[in-house]
């Protein structure tokens, strides 16, 4: 053992982790401490580990992963804000055997896109969705969230959110997963080593489901936005696992296979 | 020649899109053209040629599947009236700051606001200017037939592919509603997958392949040095449909000293005036834009440097299209306006009275 070097350890076949090929070179913007680059990373990882990058188009959003394109090396196209499933939808239909992925976050997917997100949903559309909480509008400079939680402090909730003036939080997910159409909700985070692996794994689900065509899956990512927050990275994943994860609980909520529809079938109306 | 037909404009529209190889329609019911989408459903062109339709949530929603269809080069469009094509704008604008070629069908009704279902031309404006934020033009074609409804589609979708830019037919309530002879167009086969990457393989968003580059299909640019160029090089493909795109009938206007400017049912109406007017021995002829955008300013300038006595621009709206007469004539000559709005629709007489009333000065 003591002749051993550390040049004979160094070896193609020795390594555990690398980057992955879909990824680009280029420098992620993305905020130190953000979960986006996490989580762009995972993308990229499936879609190399499954061999889809030349099958698989994205839908960026409005949002701070506008440019997630730089980064993940497939084909896109980048929605106006909130329309990503509507985008999507209208590409899987007319090309059904490609992956298509959206990507968007609370403001985006739950409150300017509710109604394309429900209906894209409701439909059983053959895609991915990734949803990205970070209770927080962080490109625009930390704005409420439709997902903001009741207390919070941010730049348009200044004396934190109040439910006679802004409402109450949206549990989106959990609202998603009542709808026949989807087959598989859940919701992760990459905060540990430990998540992160999770995560991958629900993400590389998602797009296993949308081959069989069995409906539509869902990916809500709770994550952090120290900059939004105004706090640093290890405080804001202790400040997300105490009052975002009691309310917005990790794990899956729907993972199911075609609803039968056919019971609810009714006759057809006579005159 | 192709299949004679009696149907409506609205249903000519629908049989038109699966005849042409149209890839997917994606709309939302709206009066006076939900018939597009009821007779698409009831034909099931899925079984048939493969093409695509679904009812969507909103006019916002439609626009933007349209959007996503566009993006991988396929032949996609919807179809909605004025309260739907407002709903619609946003997307208006995306799809042309992202070059993507598509088909939009407005069969106008009266505003504003919610307005009436009767027929109007009271988009005019929105749909020659841009209908959107930012600099941008659409091609717009505006029919004055059934025929012209079949005729439109193949060469919307042809224009629009042409330029990399979305084309609308500009049609009303009348036009979408008459039952009239039709010619319907010979079916044409839908784009291979192959067609499709020989002729838009170069930006379509079709499929990221080992031997090129990623295909971002966005109209989001943060350097304004470089959005300015972009602008510039879609200025310079609107002047170049100002070249060569420009499509108009001229009827009766070799001798005419006074000339109606009509488009769409206007100008089906003007015709019947013409005669009215040619029987009493006045030199009147009409001239009928079918492109809005790119208009046919230069024939109404070489008409008024002809020595035409006066144009009178004949529209169902407050006097839209007439600042378009304006600028082409600008200042040589007369040009007047003459329309009714809200659903209300003009007759032969009424506008023969006009044109010897406000031209002639009888």
């Amino acid at each position: 053992m003591a002749d051993l070097q550390l040049q004979d350890i160094i070896k193609p076949e020795n390594r555990v982790y690398g980057k992955s090929k879909v990824l680009t070179d280029k420098p992620m913007h993305y905020c130190y401490g953000c979960s986006h680059g996490v989580v762009n990373k995972l993308i990229a990882e499936v879609i190399e580990e499954m061999g889809i990058q030349d099958k698989t188009v994205g839908v960026s959003p409005v949002g701070c992963a506008v440019f997630m394109y730089d980064y993940i090396d497939v084909d896109f196209m980048e929605a106006a804000h909130g329309k990503a499933p509507a985008v999507a939808t209208g590409y899987k239909r007319t090309n059904p055997d490609k992956y298509v992925f959206t990507y968007q976050g609370d403001g985006d997917l739950a409150a300017i896109g509710t109604g394309e997100t429900f209906h894209a949903v409701n439909r059983g559309e053959n895609i991915v969705m990734i949803f990205i909480n970070n209770a927080i509008y962080g490109m625009t400079g930390g704005q409420m969230a439709p997902t903001t939680m009741l207390g919070q402090v941010t730049a348009t909730t200044p004396y934190g959110r109040d439910v006679d003036l802004n409402g109450y939080p949206l549990k989106i997910t959990e609202l998603l997963a009542q709808l026949p159409g989807a087959a598989y909700v859940t919701r992760q985070s990459v905060h540990t080593p430990a998540n992160v692996r999770k995560c991958k794994k629900a993400i590389r689900k998602a797009f296993e489901n949308s081959a069989k065509k069995i409906g539509t899956s869902f990916v809500e990512v709770v994550s952090t936005c120290n900059s939004g927050w105004k706090i640093d990275p290890v405080a804001s994943n202790k400040w997300m696992e105490e009052n975002m994860f009691p309310f917005y609980p990790l794990g899956d909520l729907k993972d199911s296979e075609r609803l039968d529809i056919e019971q609810y079938k009714v006759q057809k109306l006579k005159k | 020649m192709g299949d004679l037909r009696l149907m409506k404009g609205n249903e000519v529209i629908a049989e038109a899109a699966i005849r042409c190889g149209c890839d997917g329609y994606f709309g939302y019911p709206i009066t006076p053209q939900s018939e597009i989408m009821e007779t698409l459903m009831a034909r099931r062109p899925w079984e048939e040629t493969g093409m695509v339709v679904l009812q969507a949530e909103s006019e916002g929603a439609s626009i933007n599947m349209i959007y996503g269809g566009a993006s991988s080069g396929k032949k996609v469009m919807t179809s909605s009236s004025s309260p739907g094509i407002s709903l619609m704008s946003e997307g208006l604008s995306y799809l042309a700051g992202a070059e993507l070629p598509c088909l939009i069908v407005n069969v106008q009704r009266g505003g504003p606001g919610l307005g009436t279902i009767q027929p109007s031309q009271s988009d005019y404006f929105q749909a020659t200017k841009g209908g959107g934020h930012g600099d941008f033009q659409l091609i717009v074609l505006a029919p004055a037939s059934v025929q012209e409804m079949n005729d439109f589609v193949d060469l919307g979708f042809e224009l629009a592919f042409k330029y990399r830019n979305p084309a609308m037919i500009l049609a009303d309530g009348v036009i979408g509603q008459t039952m009239e002879k039709v010619e319907l167009s010979d079916y044409k086969p839908r784009w291979t997958e192959q067609q499709i990457e020989e002729m838009h393989g170069s930006w379509a968003a079709n499929g990221k392949k080992a031997n090129r580059n990623q295909h971002i299909v966005t109209s989001l640019e943060l350097v304004s040095e470089r959005q300015e160029k972009f602008n510039q090089k879609l200025q310079a493909k609107y002047r170049k449909m100002e070249e060569e795109e420009v499509r108009y009938e001229m009827i009766q206007c070799d001798d005419a000293e006074y000339v109606i400017v009509a488009f769409g049912l206007s100008a089906r109406i003007s015709q019947k005036s013409v005669d009215i007017l040619r029987e009493k021995g006045i030199k009147v002829g009409l001239l009928r834009p079918i492109t809005l955008f790119p208009f046919p300013t230069k024939i109404i300038s070489e008409l008024a440097n002809r020595g035409v006595k006066g144009f009178l621009s004949v529209e169902m709206n407050a006097g839209q299209m007439v600042q378009d007469v304006r600028l082409a004539v600008n200042g040589k000559t007369k040009v007047e306006y003459f329309g009714r709005m809200g659903g209300m629709i003009t007759n032969p007489g009424e506008v023969a009275d006009v044109v010897e009333s406000k031209l002639i000065g009888k």
